[in-house]
């Protein structure tokens, strides 16, 4: 149970970092401010001030791929559930029997 | 009619000593409102970089009666050049590329102008002067705009009167000529640099 969950982590993971990486314009490099232009009404001059926003980048959904590997390759630490398949495997029943 | 003649004739005369005895104004590009800046642009096959900056200052003498004597020195601090990747504003201020520490200031030193052509308020003109980036300077022409703003230092800066100077300028220059890794990682960081200049000037009276 816990090897399935933590496999569909990694997988939204991915996932979830992918869908916000193109929704947020498929930048190469990750961004940690974004440019917001501000006019001056005399001079007409504009000017990009940066407010703090993060954008991510390729950079970003690498780590994300690496973290899931991580989770990933955890799942293995843990047994394989499913029904039992000999005499004997399930306690439960053997239980009931006797 | 003599009386008015000789009222005509003294206001001409005062008008034209006054032109003549102007002085030329020193403005001042120091600007508490941050919105002096210089873009910079640099398009490789595999990567552009945008960046700006607002660290800038420096002094341009201007005269609006002959907008030709114009010259000055405009100066961007390099620690203050801002990419939006904080890695990538590290390595850019970093000994690889500008040296921010070492070489704390990028500037331009326009000496004369030529071919100026002056329309109202506006003059736009190419000036030579001396560029110098990471200790190195080289002799460069700029085509620059001059937008004189008489009288306008009072709407941009409350309780204070004076007159306002323009300038924008758009020109390249190449990492490689001021000793920036020439040759190297070209994919990915252009030789040509693109400049973009917009900043006004204070002259308070």
């Amino acid at each position: 149970m816990i090897r399935k969950l933590l496999r569909w982590l990694a997988a939204a993971l991915v996932v979830g970092a992918v869908i916000w990486w193109i929704g947020a314009g498929a930048n190469a490099w990750t961004k940690t401010s974004v440019p917001v232009p501000r006019t001056d009404e005399v001079t007409g001059i504009t000017v990009n001030d940066y407010k703090r926003h993060f954008v991510p980048g390729l950079e970003f959904l690498a780590a994300v791929v690496a973290v899931s590997g991580v989770i990933a390759a955890f799942s293995f630490l843990f047994p394989k559930s499913g029904p039992a398949r000999g005499p004997g495997e399930n306690l439960t029943k053997e239980s009931d029997r006797t | 009619m003599k009386t008015n003649t000789r009222i005509y004739l003294s206001l001409a005369l005062g008008l034209v000593s006054f032109t003549a005895l102007a002085e030329p104004l020193i403005f001042d590009f120091k600007d508490p409102k941050g919105i002096n800046n210089a873009n910079f642009k640099l398009d490789a096959p595999l990567e552009a970089i945008n960046g700006n900056t607002t660290g800038i200052s420096g002094k341009v003498t201007f005269d609006p009666a002959d907008p030709s004597k114009t010259k000055g020195k405009i100066v961007v601090a390099s620690s203050s050049l801002r990419l939006p990747n904080p890695m990538q504003q590290q390595h850019m201020q970093g000994d690889q590329w500008l040296d921010a520490a070492k070489y704390p200031e990028i500037s331009f030193e326009a000496k004369s102008l030529k071919n100026v052509n002056t329309s109202g308020d506006v003059t736009t003109a190419d000036a030579d002067g001396v560029f110098s980036l990471k200790g190195q300077s080289k002799e460069m022409t700029v085509p620059v705009k001059l937008t004189y703003l008489k009288d306008k230092l009072g709407a941009r800066m409350p309780r204070m009167q004076g007159d306002l100077l323009v300038i924008r300028a758009t020109f390249n220059i190449k990492r490689s000529d001021f000793g920036i890794n020439a040759g190297k990682m070209e994919e990915k960081v252009s030789d040509a640099i693109e400049l973009s200049l917009s900043i006004a000037g204070a002259a308070p009276r």
